[in-house]
């Protein structure tokens, strides 16, 4: 590989300005699939590597304030391997575990798959959906921003010079919640996904929804937070009409482009499955749930 | 123009010392540095396996691992899996159904299969393929080395009773 600096800081402050004073080509690295494919390929110019895992916030799960904190570095397998976690957020982890080879999941962070911005990263539409929030860290102190203001286009994210995502937060549960994600793959594993639903649900004692979330991914340069979709859902208990109003919803709300994975047409009508699918399993685990 | 860093880490055991460049792989550093060539580069990108080493306890693709990302940790390859002349009982069991041909995937398989049976020692077929799922190989079709590894597990489940 060509020529490039590294340095691994054992505090945020330290690796923000380390970024800032890399400049353009300076990149934090947690998992390194997507970061070291890039550099290796000579997508990514090389430049300076600020390895982000020997900073204490940014390894491991915290429960705090009846909610998640998911330090940035935090590899997919461990989040799996967190019982409350799963427990909790099913679809969030779900989403997370799908994510490449066990290999992958080895190495490979939630906090990576949404600066990385693909539009077609599969946990980005179930943070979303769960209404995450990131702890950002740069120059200028610290900052928290929904999940879903951070990729701006594919590949672009909002961070400004010397800002990284240090945690990834998920609120406190509510009683009968919980969430899915689902995604379309030509195969069985290991794939992109051609289109991804995340959708979180909270009901009341009667199995009515009272709350709903639905994101859709891999049909716009950017998650899309369909809040149509959510509407159709809310005062029903996830009968056919509502079901219907979700698939309409969330069609309407899908901006597809064709590409090798996928033609428009397809994804559309996609989006619209998925969100019913979703919907249904995200359901049932909220009655199940005290 | 090159900066070498000295990495200290502990490589199937045995404490170690190398100098790597900065955008060297630890895939690199195995096979340049510390001679330790039974870890392959078949993809470059993660998506083969056959450069399949455990980092800390967790099954990574050491093509996607920084050598100097090694510094302090501990790193197991197929070198250290047979244990003097004894080979492990998931190498013998790849003999005995013959679960290579060419055998360039056949380390990363192995170190895989190893980490699989360390957190589920009687897993599924289906887990075991899910598991192995990262490890491409061209030759066998699969069933051998899926057949090698359910006999393996087996057998070390009756070793440890």
């Amino acid at each position: 590989m060509a020529q490039l600096d590294f340095i691994a800081p054992v505090s945020p402050e330290q690796a923000a300005a380390a970024l800032l004073a890399g400049g353009a080509g300076a990149r934090p690295l947690s998992g390194g699939t997507d970061l070291l494919v890039q550099l290796r390929s000579g997508r990514l110019p090389p430049g300076l590597i600020v390895d982000l895992k020997r900073i204490p916030e940014a390894i491991g799960i915290r429960q705090e304030a009846g909610g998640f904190v998911i330090g940035a570095a935090t590899p997919g397998i461990a989040l799996g391997e967190h019982a409350a976690l799963t427990a909790a957020w099913p679809g969030v982890i779900e989403a997370a575990n799908l994510i490449g080879s066990t290999q992958v999941q080895g190495r490979a962070t939630m906090a990576g798959n949404l600066c990385n911005a693909s539009p077609a990263a599969d946990s980005v539409p179930a943070l979303v959906a769960a209404r995450a929030t990131c702890l950002i860290v740069g120059p200028a102190g610290r900052r928290t921003a929904p999940v879903e203001s951070i990729a701006v286009a594919p590949g672009r994210t909002s961070l400004a010079p010397g800002e990284f995502v240090l945690e990834i937060h998920l609120p406190a549960r509510s009683a009968r919640s919980a969430d899915a994600y689902l995604r379309s793959i030509p195969r069985t594993e290991m794939d992109i996904a051609v289109v991804g639903v995340g959708v979180n649900l909270t009901l009341d004692a009667d199995g009515v929804i009272t709350d709903a979330r639905v994101a859709l991914g891999a049909v716009g340069p950017t998650v899309i937070v369909a809040d149509a979709a959510a509407e159709a859902l809310i005062g029903s208990k996830l009968d056919d009409a509502a079901l219907a109003r979700l698939d309409t919803a969330a069609r309407a709300a899908a901006t597809p482009i064709s590409d090798k994975r996928g033609t428009a047409d397809y994804r559309t009508k996609i989006a619209g499955v998925l969100a019913r699918r979703a919907a249904t399993i995200a359901y049932a685990r909220a009655e199940k749930t005290a | 123009m090159s900066k070498r860093t000295q990495v200290s880490a502990v490589v199937n055991g045995d404490p170690v010392d190398f100098l790597t460049d900065p955008g060297a792989t630890l895939l690199d550093a195995l096979r340049d540095e510390l001679g330790l060539t039974g870890s392959k580069e078949g993809c470059g990108s993660g998506d083969c396996g056959a450069c399949s080493v455990i980092l800390d306890g967790r099954l990574v693709c050491s093509c996607l691992v920084l050598a100097v990302e090694a510094e302090g940790r501990r790193v197991e390859t197929i070198e250290g899996m047979a244990e003097g002349g004894r080979l492990h009982i998931l190498q013998q069991k790849f003999l005995e159904h013959a679960a290579l041909q060419c055998g360039f995937c056949t380390p990363g398989i192995l170190v895989a299969a190893k980490a699989l049976l360390e957190v589920n020692p009687d897993p599924t077929e289906s887990e075991t393929r899910y598991w192995l799922a990262g490890n491409l190989c061209r030759c066998t079709g699969y069933d051998k080395i899926i057949r090698a590894v359910m006999d393996a597990a087996a057998e070390l489940r009756q070793v440890r009773v």
